[in-house]
């Protein structure tokens, strides 16, 4: 090993704090780049895997009633490879021991043999015999919910009869890895059920003979999705067809979908910040420790080593600790990924795991972030050049203070002398000093960033259910009725206020553009449901025109003025040309809003209502639900408190959990930041701090010297730090945010105060750390230290 | 520049005009104003003079570690002036040993490798542990310059200076930083070096009774010789007192 090598470990071994700190930050940009594309990877193949293996359709064409013939039609449209049809149909479970029913959608299995798309995968048990219609299939996360298993009966109302079931196998289907209630967005195991039963029974159940009401449709590669759509909804268009939609609308789908984009944006766009603030930090640490070295060049370059030879030292430093860094960032992403993947596969609830940690990922870790901590080494590799050998081995010239004495001149009556030395310093070295601001403030922006996103997602769970949804229990109907219903329910004991709603599945498109959704119709003078603007006040529902929240329009690509088509799938499922009155900022899904008069009268259908909003007396709730139970048109029955607990679980769960890793993460970071802003200052002024020891100075008061810098830069990182993460958190938030729920990146105040108090209990343990090695410098080694 | 087989007929360094400006304009510092000089091949050669007077500026430049402003430096028959950065590397590498006042070791080596770092990039070293024998360090080969006296990290510059056997030897007030007797102890090394390897010594000091042991003195003042005094009764480094 050559001498120089040895001097190399040697002096990373001398500044192993500060080298720990660069490390730590390249490691944790690297982990999350590592992690999160290992897991975006991950993710996606085993989804794709899944849909693959149990052969989920491509296309999906829900009809009211089209005879079984139709089918050799639908395989006859080109680009469809294969066809399977299929009854399906809401049901209701009575559960031992719960007052509610919960709601749950009925599928048919082929009386023979599997279904060509859509199979299940069967987790425990065996499928239902043949010419058995008692025997079902229960979807496995609603079962595990309810602790159901193979063996246990299980009672249910299709189509109005009540009918008992035995459980013979538990599965879990492409198509169902997130299921919600109708109407609802946020999915909960616990509150829908999938019942699967042979072909016969169902069709049966509800009188679906020879008939079917879902068509699946397989796609060869390379169709045009676009034209089979078309093609399926004129053949359906006569039976009852209520809009044919691809896999990318299929909801749960869908939800997949947008969790693992959510991850893979934040994979792409949150790495990078922390590789640059480490480059900036390398750049500042070895920047230092050439010029404390000044002499040792100038005496290499005096023995005749050259200028490559001398950098390539240098730069074996630089990148001994971004190779270190990247390293344990690796291992780090691969244990992180490892330990987050099983999580994530329940979550997602994939019955296996194609594990796949993207090697590209190490490549890409390795490689920026070595190229970033180079970009900044080379800065300081270019001093390394430019020292000539006499020059460098002279003793720099003091720095000249002359300049400074002016600024503060009014001040120095006030000020001691040590004060005065801190003044200078900082006044006389602005880059230096807006070095270490810059670091500081980046950590502070970080805090201050992911603290907004905490409090946004409160935010949003606030908002939706305590300030847009006010009521407690929402009663959805089986079909649109007349609004007199609403009547029977306002008098129901217990029952304080009922609004109704309007629920109409629509596709929304403007040009090319368009959006699977509803139309939910609301009364004048509501007070249980409402739609706020961006200013949380409830927005005027016009008498014509359809209010849309921001993300839907930003979807549609319109704005209030234009004119939207609205194609109704229900009823006589009417072409409507209807105005943007409005837009409004919703936290929960994408809803269009419209008056509920108003969309009674554009589909002809006066005073038909489709749901209910209910405010009830508490103690009167078991009375309710048993009434509502008894009720043949009320289909189902949600609790807001149970809606808010599956919204919150869902924030915890998934890409929500993320934020609090990167929490940790900004954090860890922060504190290394401010640690080494403290240490760069000390190895800067240990020559003055030592004059001043020996001159007579206590520690405290030599102490006061560095610490106050470190006071001053902190004091003014902090507002620079704020500033800069108010508009970080827009990034963060929109990384954050889905198409089902948006965070909002609102000025929060408490998430400040936080943050700073995050920087300054840094600032205090870094300048304790500072102190403490402050205290034990050797006076005399001190005096020899350059300044 | 790769022979290193002394040629007494020409002598080790010629400069004429030598000149060297610090800074412009009115802020300017004439350093070195038109030196005339020749250093013959294998002396001691001792540069006397106050601070200022531009002995170190001198011995920067025809040691290749600063360059001059205006005339000619001459290392036997090179020119030093116009020679590229890389090619005065080379001169420093190949031909030219250092003994500076503040011994500039690198304190995170030990003294084996203060000297290995030399005697790894030169053409024809000594090894190491015999140049720490020649100035008396064999026992402390492992230890680190902060548990070396101020004397023996001297020492130590000195075998690091001489391990490559270098053509010249620039030593930058040597003793500067020692007190008398362990100064004498290293005079007495450059001295027994000098007589070993043949080299020449140049040597700057403040002190003008170590002038006693050079072959030449040469009297700097405001940049220029004053004058160049031959030495006829050498002492050796343990008859002199300062």
């Amino acid at each position: 090993m050559s001498p120089l090598d040895h001097k190399l470990l040697r002096d990373l071994w001398r500044i192993k704090g500060q080298a720990g700190a660069i490390g730590a930050v390249i490691a944790v940009g690297v982990m999350m780049l590592v992690m999160m594309t290992g897991l975006t990877a991950s993710l996606s193949e085993t989804r794709d895997a899944y849909y693959e293996r149990y052969r989920l359709a491509g296309v999906f064409a829900p009809v009211a009633r089209a005879p079984e013939q139709l089918a050799e039609r639908l395989t006859e449209i080109q680009g469809v490879s294969s066809v399977e049809t299929r009854v399906q149909g809401r049901a209701l479970i009575d559960l031992p021991g719960q007052v509610l029913p919960v709601q749950a959608q009925a599928v048919s299995l082929p009386d023979r043999g599997r279904p060509a798309l859509n199979d299940v995968y069967l987790t425990d048990g065996r499928m239902p015999a043949t010419g058995r219609p008692d025997e079902i299939l229960l979807l496995q996360s609603f079962a595990a919910a309810h602790d159901l298993r193979p063996g246990d009966t299980l009672r249910a109302t299709m189509d109005g009869a009540r009918r008992s079931f035995d459980i013979v196998g538990l599965a879990q289907s492409p198509e169902f890895l997130y299921t919600t209630a109708p109407g609802e967005l946020v999915p909960d195991d616990a509150r829908f059920g999938v019942i699967w039963m042979v072909r016969s029974g169902l069709a049966a159940a509800y009188d679906m003979d020879a008939a079917f009401n879902e068509a699946l449709l397989g796609l060869t590669r390379g169709a045009s999705e676009a034209s089979v759509l078309d093609a399926v909804d004129r053949l359906l268009e006569a039976y009852g067809g209520s809009g044919t939609y691809g896999l990318a609308d299929q909801f749960s789908n869908r939800f997949v979908s947008e969790e693992i984009l959510g991850l893979e944006a934040a994979a792409v766009g949150v790495p990078p910040i922390f590789l640059a603030v480490a480059a900036f930090l390398l750049y500042i640490v070895v920047g230092r420790m050439v010029q404390s070295e000044r002499e040792e060049i100038g005496l290499m370059k005096a023995f005749g080593y050259t200028n490559a030879e001398v950098g390539t030292h240098y730069f074996k430093l630089i990148l001994a600790i971004a190779a270190g860094g990247a390293l344990a960032g690796c291992l780090g992403g691969i244990a992180a990924g490892r330990a987050l993947i099983g999580v994530y596969t329940a979550y997602f609830k994939f019955p296996f795991l194609v594990f796949q940690l993207d090697p590209a990922s190490f490549a890409t870790g390795v490689t920026v972030s070595i190229l970033s901590a180079s970009a900044g080494g080379l800065f300081v590799l270019r001093r390394v050049f430019a020292l000539t050998p006499a020059v460098a081995m002279r003793a720099p010239a003091p720095p000249n203070f002359s300049r400074t004495s002016r600024i503060g001149q009014s001040l120095n009556r006030f000020l001691d002398q040590p004060s005065r030395m801190v003044l200078r310093r900082l006044t006389r070295q602005p880059g230096r000093m807006a070095g270490s601001v810059i670091g500081i403030a980046c950590g502070m922006a970080l805090s201050v960033a992911m603290l907004t996103i905490y409090a946004g997602f409160d935010r949003t769970i606030d908002l939706t259910f305590s300030v847009v949804d006010r009521s407690d229990v929402t009663v959805s109907l089986t079909h649109p009725v007349a609004d007199k219903t609403l009547f029977e329910l306002m008098r129901m004991p217990g029952v304080e206020r009922v609004e109704p709603v309007r629920n109409v599945s629509v596709v929304f498109r403007n040009g090319l553009k368009g959006h699977r959704g509803a139309l939910i119709g609301l009364p004048q003078g509501r007070e249980l449901n409402r739609a706020l603007d961006a200013s949380m006040t409830p927005i005027d529902l016009p008498e014509r025109g359809v209010v849309l929240s921001d993300v839907l329009a930003g979807m549609l690509g319109v704005s209030p003025g234009d004119t939207l088509t609205v194609d109704v799938r229900e009823g006589r499922q009417p072409l409507l040309q209807v105005p943007v009155a409005a837009t409004a900022q919703t936290l929960l899904g994408s809803p269009a809003y419209m008056d509920l008069d108003a969309l009674n009268h554009i589909l002809r259908e006066p005073g038909r209502i489709s749901g209910a909003y209910l405010m009830i007396d508490d103690a009167e709730a078991e009375a309710i639900y048993t009434a509502l139970q008894d009720m043949p048109t009320v289909a189902g029955v949600s609790l807001k408190s149970q809606a808010r607990e599956a919204f919150v679980t869902l924030m915890n769960q998934g890409a929500g959990a993320i934020r609090y890793v990167m929490g940790a993460i900004a954090f860890v970071i922060t504190f290394g930041i401010v640690y080494n802003a403290a240490r760069i200052a000390l190895a800067e002024r240990a020559r003055d701090l030592a004059s001043l020891r020996v001159i007579g100075f206590s520690k405290g008061e030599a102490a006061f010297l560095l610490l106050g810098e470190l006071a001053v830069v902190t004091a003014v990182a902090l507002p620079v730090g704020a500033l800069l993460g108010y508009y970080l958190s827009f990034g963060i938030a929109a990384g954050f945010s889905t198409d089902l729920y948006q965070i909002p990146a609102t000025f929060d105040p408490v998430s400040y105060g936080q943050a700073t108090l995050v920087v300054l209990v840094a600032a205090l343990m870094s300048g304790s750390l500072v102190k403490r090695d402050l205290d034990r410098t050797d006076l005399i080694e001190g005096l020899k230290t350059r300044g | 520049m790769n022979t290193k087989t002394p040629d007494t007929m020409l002598p080790a360094y010629t400069t004429r005009g030598l000149t060297k400006v610090y800074g412009e304009g009115r802020s300017a510092v004439h350093a070195l104003r038109g030196v005339n000089l020749e250093i013959p091949t294998g002396e001691i050669v001792v540069l006397l003079g106050p601070s200022g007077s531009g002995k170190s500026t001198l011995l920067n430049i025809i040691g290749g570690l600063d360059r001059h402003t205006e005339g000619t430096v001459m290392f036997r028959d090179q020119r030093l002036d116009g020679m590229s950065y890389a090619d005065l590397t080379r001169y420093r590498r190949n031909h030219v040993g250092f003994v500076f006042q503040f011994y500039n070791l690198m304190p995170s080596l030990t003294a084996r490798e203060n000297v290995e770092l030399v005697t790894e990039i030169a053409d024809d070293p000594m090894d190491p542990d015999e140049a720490l024998a020649l100035v008396g360090l064999k026992a402390r080969t492992d230890h680190f310059p902060a548990q070396l006296s101020g004397g023996e990290q001297q020492r130590v510059a000195i075998a690091r200076a001489i391990a490559k056997q270098p053509d010249v030897l620039f030593c930058d007030e040597p003793t500067g930083a020692l007190d008398s007797a362990t100064g004498r102890s290293v005079l007495r090394v450059l001295a027994d070096v000098d007589k070993r390897l043949g080299s020449t010594v140049l040597m700057v000091t403040h002190a003008a009774s170590q002038a006693k042991m050079a072959d030449r003195v040469i009297h700097f003042a405001d940049g220029d010789i004053r004058e160049i005094v031959e030495n006829r009764e050498k002492r050796t480094p343990e008859e002199i007192a300062w």
